[in-house]
């Protein structure tokens, strides 16, 4: 009767799944100071410092911190996210995959509870971040607040299902660090984060628009500022594009994934 | 319990299990002995659907282990080598974790916590997280995690790998203590001679993938054909060899080594007729029927329980 198996029990195997991530992040503090504390730093000091040599470019009525602020949003969201793959390689070093895999619970439902571990994971961040953007002066509606929590929500999943993807391919920490350098860096800079993307080379241009990260921080201005380069509708639509493809790319590598 | 037939796991050139047929029986204690590498981990992770074996079938209570790994995993309960809980939750945040995933009723949930906890005597430490237990504390934990939804068979992998000899027996305890309380098939895999003849019923010697030996550890002892004593004595040998219950004497760096059926009998009557310097005698243990049937000492083997130690001295 394994296909008969109900939602409501895949939902309560999710949620145990899901609380073990939360509780986890819960006690481990240290991880979540330490990752909201580089964001901060981005904003005021490459926010003042570059802001003070001004780049032309910016749409007009905003400042360079203020201009940053979506992409140091986004910035958060893509390195806890993408990094979240990592815990997959500690779980399977620690053995606890091993005690999940041999209970009845469908790889897909592992993949799941652990993804919306690193999007709470990812929607507290956020949440502190969008709080100092309220008081630096960012013009928030609470529509607009809730918005901007659904695209990171969006975001979160797309780029956690990534990095777990990912990290179901390996076996040793060291060789996540291979994906911090070739994935979370070009998803970062190459996401119009730091500047405007209406004046770019054209190289640089095809990069930008290949980039899913892209779409997120233009949602997020968009919302946030009132102007982007693509409008908020297109983000919305290319982001849940990516985000339904990395999912599928997730489930799939985690039914590959070998249980010893 | 558990059918295996033509069992295999092959990696590259590699036969980890080698064509492995076996009967495990409903409620009995099978070990399943063999130094490191010989693929006892190999033959319970394919058990537990961890692993797909290369060719051969396995039932374990009734279902298959390639197309019914579900119904599998909810009957068997497992203890792997190294613990696997999370040890930034409590034992009790773990067990919860752990009865979700079986889907055991949440009405059921806590009394069957408490339950498994009491068995394995966590209750005192059940809210402090793992991070703070003892090794052989975690080792009970994952048996309780193991008990939550009263599996049908019971793998243990090396239970006390890595325990110290005080925990070690605290653990046989517990796992003697689950045999008698939960009724259930177990299948426990050691290379500890000592554990083996303590725990179980039935033990499957193995070595290079396959089974050499398979009987009741009083079987495998007996299948070396009694006890040993051995002699320092100027005593003539061919003498000693034509007492009626003297079966063989051999020679070793000084001492006369006498085959008999019962030392501890024919000792006295030895003695009646020999006069020695030094006497010992011992029974065979496991580790003898090891090396007999391998022709290797076992590796990594723990300093007591092996033949020498066993020796009762009289100077």
């Amino acid at each position: 009767m394994q296909n008969t198996i109900s939602m409501q029990d895949h939902l309560a195997k999710v949620y145990a799944l899901w609380l073990r991530e939360f509780k986890v992040f819960l006690r481990e503090r240290s991880r979540l100071v330490a990752s909201t504390f580089t964001p901060i730093l981005w904003l005021f000091v490459i926010g003042s410092g570059l802001g003070s040599a001004a780049p032309s470019e910016l749409p007009p009525g905003v400042d360079y911190q203020q201009f940053i602020f979506p992409g140091i949003v986004s910035m958060s969201i893509i390195f806890t996210s993408v990094f979240y793959g990592s815990y997959i390689i500690w779980d399977r070093k620690f053995d606890f995959l091993k005690s999940v895999m041999v209970a009845p619970v469908s790889r897909t439902t592992v993949f799941v509870g652990k993804t919306l571990g690193g999007m709470t994971n990812s929607l507290i961040q956020a949440t502190i971040l969008l709080a100092i953007g309220v008081a630096m002066g960012i013009p928030f509606t609470p529509l607009s607040l809730a918005q901007a929590a659904a695209v990171v929500l969006l975001m979160s999943f797309g780029l956690t299902s990534l990095g777990l993807a990912l990290g179901s391919y390996m076996y040793s920490l060291e060789g996540f660090q291979m994906i911090v350098s070739f994935v979370v860096f070009p998803l970062f800079f190459l996401s119009g984060a730091l500047f405007p993307l209406d004046n770019l080379p054209e190289w640089l241009s095809v990069l930008t628009a290949a980039d899913p990260a892209t779409y997120g921080v233009d949602a997020l201005r968009n919302l946030m500022l009132g102007t982007g380069t693509y409008g908020v509708e297109l983000d919305l639509a290319i982001l849940v594009g990516y985000t339904a493809a990395l999912g599928a790319f997730g489930v799939y590598s985690f039914g590959r994934m070998k249980a010893v | 319990m558990i059918k295996i037939r033509s069992l295999v796991k092959k990696y590259g050139d590699h036969i980890a299990v080698d064509n492995l047929t076996l009967d495990i029986n409903e409620n009995e204690v099978f070990g399943l002995l063999g130094s490191n590498g010989a693929g006892k981990t190999t033959i319970i992770h394919m058990l537990a659907t961890l692993l797909k074996p290369s060719s051969g079938s396995a039932t374990v209570n009734g279902y298959d282990i390639v197309c019914q790994p579900a119904k599998v995993r909810s009957s068997i309960g497992i203890v792997f080598q190294a613990p696997s809980s999370d040890d930034m939750l409590t034992g009790y945040e773990n067990l919860q974790l752990h009865s979700m995933l079986y889907s055991i009723p949440r009405h059921t949930r806590k009394q069957r916590i408490d339950e498994v906890l009491k068995l394995v005597g966590l209750t005192e430490r059940r809210h402090d997280q793992v991070k703070t237990y003892s090794g052989g504390m975690r080792r009970r934990l994952e048996i309780a995690r193991g008990l939550l939804h009263k599996p049908k068979v019971m793998f243990l992998d090396e239970p006390t790998l890595g325990l110290d000899p005080a925990s070690r027996e605290t653990m046989w305890r517990y796992i003697q203590r689950l045999v008698r309380e939960e009724k259930m098939t177990v299948i426990l895999t050691t290379h500890y001679m000592e554990e083996a003849d303590i725990l179980c019923d039935r033990i499957g010697i193995i070595d290079k993938g396959r089974i050499v030996a398979l009987d009741t550890p009083k079987g495998l002892k007996a299948g070396l054909g009694g006890d040993i004593i051995r002699i320092k004595t100027r005593y003539n040998p061919d003498k000693i060899s034509q007492l009626d219950f003297v079966h063989k004497v051999e020679q070793s760096n000084g001492f006369l080594v006498l085959s008999v059926n019962n030392a501890k009998r024919d000792l006295p009557m030895l003695l009646r007729h020999v006069e020695a310097e030094i006497v010992e005698f011992a029974s065979p243990t496991l580790n003898d029927v090891f090396i007999h049937l391998t022709g290797r000492k076992m590796k990594e083997e723990q300093p007591e329980g092996g033949f020498a130690e066993k020796y009762a001295k009289y100077d």
